[in-house]
């Protein structure tokens, strides 16, 4: 499967090449949404909601704005906000791409800021269609797992034929990231042991440790009613089903939002912030996490359901699996792969692994998923707070 | 005699077996040499007790602990929220909700 990408001044290629609409406060939310309208296609919405600034978020910000998908963007500032909006424009115009800053108080109000914003948009596009191709190998690709709306099939289906598709990945050179360290708390040992090294190994433990700590305070787990009805009736049962996304290479890094991986192999990111709990729940909903993925560079994102998620992401796209036989008929339009037929004894999880792989490289080549065909752009980002990644976290 | 094949064992320790394909109440099937009857409908995903476990006793799936038996279980009986608990943080669950909103109606 040959891959044409788009080269990035930074050394890394893009399998898309997406405008990237950001508002920079909430209240700039409106303006942008309608300025992506009539370019869904090519021009997707990506924001930071709170007018306090926030050293995490600028860096997210300044990391999605410059992913490899990304092909231009437009930041929309309502004016006042707290956001250093001169700071994402200068790391945006530094990577080589189109930027443009609207600011809606100087722009005459939310029609013309509409407008503006529109006509700049329309003409980026149509700038970009002719941007050059280059060749791209899976060795290129960065690619991230979540699972979400989990349930007692998740973790003998789906999860684990993920897992085969990253040991496949990760021998073709791709950097693969697991991440939600709270759903690894009672997985801390057998994880350790897979680690590069043994300093390494001390950092995956403390990384657990910290969100046992962090969920132990906040007073509930990782985990959702609709865990609870699907079967799952721990967190530390969920962490087993979810821990198996990892499949069975060795441990080459722990990376935190934003880090990006500096070498191919195996990532743990950790989700939890450092320090005294602060800003409430770490990853408020699934997209939190598919966004802090795409933060590290994550071209796409393999989303494992076994209740039935919907959602898809601005940016980078989204292949959903699908854990069990009942949730794929009813949401089989929404679903880009059917694990749950291992439960029905019709396929293998090495086969399932296998048409993973085979759609990760379609997809990275050009082919649409089903939530990208359907027109999901979901996107969350909140507040954070985390301190640097240690010297034995990164492979050297 | 051979397990019913509706039910998975992920690991020869385990003292559940999860169900993988749909069995509807009063059922008989096979599991460990025992003939038994599905108390109930049970979902996808769900575990059932292959033999007796004790209160305070580890419910093992994976081969390792997932969380403690909070009552005495029978072989066969449907291994929840109701008799198990985690030993890390406490499960969220809107059961008690639907079934006061179901109850309404």
């Amino acid at each position: 499967m040959m891959i044409q990408g788009y080269q990035r001044s930074d050394g890394r290629k893009g399998i898309r090449n997406v405008v990237a609409v950001a508002y920079l406060v909430e209240c700039a939310h409106h303006v942008a949404r309608e300025i992506t309208y009539p370019h869904r296609d090519g021009a997707h919405v990506i924001g930071f909601p709170g007018c306090f600034p926030n050293v995490y978020a600028q860096k997210m910000m300044e990391r999605l704005c410059t992913h490899p998908n990304v092909g231009a963007v437009l930041l929309v500032s309502l004016g006042c906000e707290s956001f250093n909006r001169y700071q994402l424009e200068q790391v945006v115009a530094a990577s080589g791409r189109p930027v443009k800053t609207l600011v809606i108080q100087k722009s005459g109000g939310t029609r013309s800021a509409i407008a503006a914003g529109q006509d700049w948009v329309a003409q980026t596009i149509a700038d970009l269609a002719d941007a050059p191709r280059v060749d791209m190998a899976l060795s290129d690709l960065i690619i991230g797992t979540v699972c979400g709306g989990s349930d007692g099939t998740s973790g003998i289906t789906g999860n684990p034929a993920t897992g085969r598709a990253f040991d496949k990945l990760v021998e073709a050179g791709a950097a693969c990231i697991f991440e939600e360290t709270g759903e690894l708390i009672g997985c801390e040992e057998i994880m350790a042991a897979r680690a590069a090294t043994p300093e390494l190994a001390d950092e995956l433990r403390a990384a657990v440790y910290k969100a046992e700590a962090y969920y132990d305070t906040l007073g509930f787990g990782s985990f959702a009613a609709g865990n609870a009805d699907g079967g799952l009736s721990t967190i530390e049962e969920k962490s087993m089903g979810a821990y198996a996304k990892s499949g069975s290479s060795t441990i080459s890094g722990l990376i935190k939002p934003g880090d990006i991986p500096p070498k191919g192999g195996l990532y743990l990111m950790d989700v939890v912030p450092d320090g005294p709990v602060r800003f409430g729940f770490p990853n408020i909903s699934d997209n939190a996490e598919i966004v802090e993925m795409m933060a590290s560079g994550a071209h796409m994102t393999i989303f494992v359901t076994g209740r039935g998620s919907v959602v898809g992401s601005a940016i980078a796209p989204v292949i959903k699996i699908a854990a069990n036989p009942e949730m794929y008929e009813n949401l089989h339009e929404d679903m880009d792969i059917n694990a749950g037929r291992i439960l029905l004894g019709q396929a293998s999880l090495d086969e399932i692994g296998a048409e993973i792989f085979e759609l990760v490289a379609r997809v990275a080549a050009g082919e649409q998923t089903k939530s990208e065909s359907l027109g999901h752009t979901e996107f969350i980002l909140t507040y954070k707070s985390f301190e640097p990644i240690g010297p034995a976290c990164l492979p050297v | 005699m051979r397990n019913d094949s509706r039910l998975l064992i992920l690991h020869p320790d385990d003292n559940i077996a999860v169900i993988c394909q749909p069995i509807k109440a009063g059922e008989v099937y096979q599991l460990d040499g025992a003939t038994l009857t599905m108390p109930a409908t049970i979902g996808l995903g769900h575990k059932i007790a292959r033999r007796a476990i004790a209160m305070d006793e580890p419910i093992l799936k994976y081969g390792v602990p997932i969380g403690l038996a909070t009552a005495p279980i029978a072989p066969g009986a449907h291994v929840h929220i109701h008799n198990m608990r985690s030993g890390y943080t406490p499960t969220v669950s809107l059961e008690a909700a639907r079934a006061a909103h179901e109850g309404g109606k």
